[in-house]
């Protein structure tokens, strides 16, 4: 099953609620796929098939072997429904 | 038997949190090993919360002596996660039974008034739920009297707090989807009033070219070493070499010691950031699926940095200018009698940068430098003026660090010492 890994600067608030709504999605669009939230430091050492969060934090986590995708707009559902569906699929 | 369950089962509070996630996860319907790993997950996550409180306690007595050798004053760092996890030891069922008392409250609310918010930021929850159970029982209330006035403040606030800012929300977002839901608000409002009063909006932050490069700062762990890493030193330097290796390091060289100790309180708050999210990652989907059946129309209330994208350059102005009033502050409290506030990165950078963009959405440019300053203010001296409210947890070198938590505690602190006497 493929992991996918949300990131933010704390690791409670913001990418709590990006999962939520990415597993939701994830349902509804019937991939299988396993979510967690986590803080910036911690993603570093994290295994993931994607990595997920704000465009102006994921820049840190750029080193060319992980799947990273920044986000333009945390709560927009469409733009996270987008990124599910090219990479997961 | 009673004895069994009243004390030893609901009286241990990581129990009695993964007794909350139990009924969250069966509420729910999910399969049997979901509910097992869930609730399992959630008892150790208040077991690492308490790890983590060990591991702070002793980097924060350090610091609290050196700086009153170098200054013959108590010196006090602002810090939500270390003091929640210190009163966890001595308060923890009461914050836990607010916590979720507290959660169905906000529901009720959002169902049966115009104020349709659900606060979903579950740590601030958690920590203005500690908040209260501190100051109500210091106040002299206990059992169930201290969890009913207690949940009923804490669901009254998670609604409130975001409702008074939504009006410059929808401003700065441009929608009524969501709400700010941080226990910071009061300083946000104050920021976005102060843009109104003294700014301009025509002249927004986000015309002006910022450099990149601080997105490090987001990242807590880093921040909070670095800082912490410059406060050991200064003071450590101020206090002299021989008062450090002589009292405190048994030798070691002051500033070796010093870099450790500071890299240590950044780790306590790693693992205690670790253990509020293991805490958390049950309990708030299920008040969010309950909530979303109880009150279709509800605007979720979010963490604060969720409006950091609408204006990234006031982001980065709302903390400089944040933080620079805290370090003014700082000369300025002992000078009133008060203890000196220790300004961090984290919340100047996190409620500075929110206060910022409220300002930059009424006042643009000067209103994200006044109202993110106004912001530095309140947490610099909010604090400094709960830490007596806060009783034998006053003593403890660290306080809640948000304007919010300083507002309703020093309020709820005075209104408890009118009814003791």
């Amino acid at each position: 099953m493929k992991k996918v890994l949300i990131v933010c600067g704390n690791g409670l608030g913001s990418s709590f609620m990006v999962e939520i709504t990415a597993k939701k999605l994830l349902t509804e669009l019937g991939i299988e796929a396993e979510v967690s939230h986590t803080d910036l430091t911690t993603s570093k050492t994290e295994q993931a098939d994607l990595y997920i969060g704000s465009h102006e934090l994921m820049d840190n986590l750029v080193d060319g072997k992980r799947n990273v995708v920044g986000l333009k707009n945390l709560l927009s559902k469409d733009e996270l429904r987008k990124v599910l569906e090219s990479n997961l699929r | 038997m009673i004895n069994l369950i009243m004390k030893d089962i609901l009286g241990t509070p990581a129990i009695l949190v993964g007794i909350f996630a139990l009924i969250g996860l069966i509420l729910q319907k999910k399969n049997i090993a979901d509910v097992v790993s869930g609730t399992l997950k959630t008892i150790m996550g208040f077991v690492v919360l308490g790890g983590g409180a060990g591991i702070i306690v002793g980097a924060l007595d350090a610091f609290g002596k050196m700086f009153e050798a170098a200054f013959t004053i108590q010196g006090i760092i602002p810090n939500n996660e270390a003091i929640v996890a210190v009163a966890q030891k001595a308060f923890g069922t009461e914050t836990a039974m607010i916590m979720v008392c507290g959660m169905l409250v906000n529901i009720l609310l959002a169902r049966l008034t115009p104020l349709k918010y659900i606060f979903l930021t579950g740590h601030h929850t958690m920590f203005m739920a500690c908040m209260i159970a501190v100051i109500l029982s210091t106040g002299g209330l206990s059992g169930t009297v201290l969890v009913i006035v207690g949940a009923v403040l804490l669901g009254s606030l998670m609604v409130i707090m975001p409702a008074i800012l939504q009006p410059f929300t929808r401003e700065i977002t441009g929608a009524n989807d969501f709400a700010v839901g941080h226990f910071g608000s009061i300083a946000y409002f104050i920021a976005a009033h102060i843009g109104r009063l003294l700014g301009n909006k025509s002249k927004s932050t986000e015309d002006i070219k910022v450099p990149k490069g601080l997105a490090f700062l987001r990242d807590s762990s880093v921040a909070i070493s670095l800082t912490m890493t410059i406060l050991f030193f200064v003071v450590a330097i101020c206090a002299g070499p021989e008062f450090v290796e002589d009292k405190l390091s048994s030798g070691q060289n002051f500033l070796i010691f010093s870099l450790m100790q500071a890299i240590t309180f950044a780790a306590g708050v790693y693992v205690v950031l670790a253990g509020v999210r293991m805490l958390l990652a049950e309990i708030v989907p299920a008040f969010k699926g309950f909530a979303d059946k109880v009150v279709p129309d509800a605007i979720p209330a979010l963490d604060c940095p969720m409006v950091f994208p609408f204006a990234p350059n006031a982001v980065v102005i709302g903390f400089f200018s944040s933080f620079a009033a805290g370090l003014i502050s700082m000369f300025f409290l002992p000078a009133l009698g008060l203890k000196i506030i220790v300004p961090g990165l984290v919340p100047h950078f996190f409620c500075g940068a929110t206060a910022g963009v409220f300002g930059n959405a009424t006042g643009g440019r000067r209103g994200a430098v006044l109202g993110a300053f106004a912001n530095g203010l309140l947490i610099s001296f909010l604090p400094a003026m709960l830490l007596p409210v806060l009783g034998s947890l006053g003593f403890q070198g660290t306080t809640f660090g948000d304007a919010d938590f300083g507002l309703v505690g020093i309020i709820l602190g005075n209104i408890m010492k009118l009814f003791g006497n």
